[in-house]
């Protein structure tokens, strides 16, 4: 019994970390331009079959295939935030919402049209033997996806704190006129945070592909909408709050899985949702707003 | 050649014309006052030298280069500098890093370089900490520096705004009512720090300011705005008897 419920603890660890890599783009891209960018979920559609073509059709090797489906996705970042949402830049933020819907089903019919309905199947780039301890097995995938996510995460918050491309983005989302008028570029800060937030995409594709094994275009809705539920559990704008999260909603969906019922864990998953957002409506690291009457 | 030359600056908003035929040239070491009843215009002022807005007419001439049109980032590098009415710091930033985003523009390292942490970088970011200590000394805040800046009280929060203003090098500084609900003492004290500042920094400063103990203190001249026209300019003394401004503050 302990070693199941370690067992899955440590799967929970594992697609919790995606969906904390993932969480960090939805996050960030909200703290500084203050819109939630749905198209987020199929940007690691995109890296998924961005590693499938390098690897399955362009035969790379495995790093160098990682380092061009990052690069794809950091790229695309950027092109969609220029060509969809810089427009709209001063617009009500419905619009920008719905605009990001859009995009959402562009890419999804885009890749549709590419590589068809049918699921392609995916061979893991990853081959790291599993290891037993003490009876419990960890899969070599999921020690790939814990070292991944904590280095990144680590890298991340380093970037943010220390740099000064780090400080110009919290200066952004703190106050964007002011930061603007103190020398920073605003374009160019919001320009970097979407392929940031869209190379953590990729990242998360790549591990996400690396574990499900089967490529389809509407592969990155759920994982999408669940890592903006774990955003919005941590107190959407909250680096930190994206990680924990995203692992906490990953512990839970396994731990559903495994000992209620694996119909009902997403089930499970949103009234978390909504019974953490009755008691803290501002997610567990949110900033709670205070309005002096 | 004057270091601010402003000619015929105006905006409309649709019909209302907030800034008329707005002229003002202001020399190197200048302290220049602009005063106004609430509503005149005089923060409109600032947001089309800043760059917030973009003019509709006029030009805008900062030590030889035209800066109508760029946007504000680039206008501040460019040596125009300013505060807020309403006091606009990084909250949840601490009162060093405040300082430290406005040092930006004049250090240079690749985002490379710091991720895999060059000495390049290491040396901008300690010559950075080295600049902006220097300038919150001026201001006294250098032994808090690293307290968030929304802890600070009011009329600290007042100067670190100053302080990080000063930092983007400028050179020309706008104070926009740098007083605001500050006492009498406390607002002594800003006088003579907007006069330290402007000897030791070397640079003009523009300020807009209700407070009449202060703008006859230390102005060294003024311009009055009303309803975004300038109504009368000169000595800060002879304006203030002007009857069209005290008409202006205070109706027929």
């Amino acid at each position: 019994m302990l070693t199941n419920i370690l067992e899955q603890l440590i799967n929970g660890l594992r697609t919790g970390s995606i969906y904390a890599l993932i969480a960090l783009g939805y996050t960030m891209v909200y703290g500084i331009a203050k819109m939630i960018n749905f198209a987020h979920g199929d940007i690691i559609m995109v890296g998924a079959y961005a590693l499938y073509v390098a690897v399955a059709l362009l035969h790379l090797p495995a790093i160098p295939a990682v380092i061009f489906t990052c690069v794809v996705c950091a790229v695309l970042g950027v092109i969609i935030e220029r060509i969809a949402y810089k427009p709209l830049r001063n617009a009500p933020r419905l619009a920008v919402l719905i605009t990001a819907i859009g995009v959402s089903y562009f890419l999804q019919s885009a890749s549709l049209i590419i590589f068809k309905a049918t699921p392609i199947p995916f061979q893991s780039i990853i081959n790291v033997d599993s290891i037993n301890i003490g009876g419990v097995t960890i899969s070599g995938i999921t020690i790939v996806t814990l070292v991944v996510t904590t280095i990144s995460m680590i890298i991340l918050t380093f970037f943010i704190n220390k740099t000064k491309a780090g400080s110009a983005m919290r200066a952004v989302s703190e106050d964007m006129g002011a930061a603007q008028l103190v020398g920073i570029n605003v374009n160019k800060t919001i320009t970097m945070t979407f392929a940031i937030g869209s190379f953590l995409a990729a990242v998360a594709g790549i591990l996400y592909i690396c574990q499900y094994q089967s490529l389809k275009p509407t592969m990155g809705a759920l994982p999408g909408i669940k890592a903006f539920v774990a955003a919005v559990l941590g107190g959407i704008g909250s680096i930190p709050g994206a990680m924990l999260g995203g692992i906490v909603l990953g512990i839970i969906e396994s731990f559903s899985k495994a000992f209620i019922s694996t119909e009902l864990s997403d089930a499970i998953v949103f009234s978390v949702l909504v019974i953490v957002l009755l008691v803290r409506p501002s997610g567990f690291l949110g900033k709670k707003k205070s309005e002096k009457v | 050649m004057a270091l601010l030359e402003v000619n015929n600056l105006g905006i409309s908003f649709g019909g209302l014309r907030a800034v008329d035929n707005f002229n003002i040239t202001i020399e190197k070491g200048d302290l220049y006052g602009l005063i106004g009843p609430n509503g005149a215009g005089k923060t409109t002022v600032f947001n089309l030298l800043t760059g917030v807005y973009v003019p509709t007419d006029g030009s805008i001439v900062l030590d030889g280069v035209k800066l109508n049109g760029k946007p504000a980032h680039d206008i501040c590098k460019c040596g125009m500098a300013r505060t807020f009415q309403n006091i606009r710091l990084f909250d949840k930033m601490s009162v060093l890093d405040n300082v430290k985003t406005a040092l930006h523009n004049q250090v240079k390292y690749s985002l490379l370089s710091s991720i895999i942490r060059t000495p390049a970088y290491f040396n901008a970011e300690r010559n950075m900490d080295k600049k902006a200590i220097e300038i919150l000394k001026v201001f006294g805040l250098d032994r808090i520096c690293e307290y968030k800046a929304s802890n600070l009280p009011y009329g600290m929060q007042r100067k670190l705004e100053i302080a990080r203003a000063l930092a983007t090098n400028p050179k020309l500084l706008l104070l926009d009512e740098p007083a605001a609900g500050m006492n009498p003492t406390e607002t002594q004290e800003l006088m003579d720090m907007i006069r330290f500042i402007r000897d030791n920094f070397d640079i003009a400063v523009l300020l807009i300011e209700h407070d009449m103990n202060l703008v006859l203190g230390i102005c060294e001249q003024l311009k009055v705005l009303d309803y975004g026209r300038i109504i009368a300019e000169g000595d800060p003394v002879k304006v203030v008897n002007d009857p069209r401004v005290i008409t202006a503050y205070l109706g027929e």
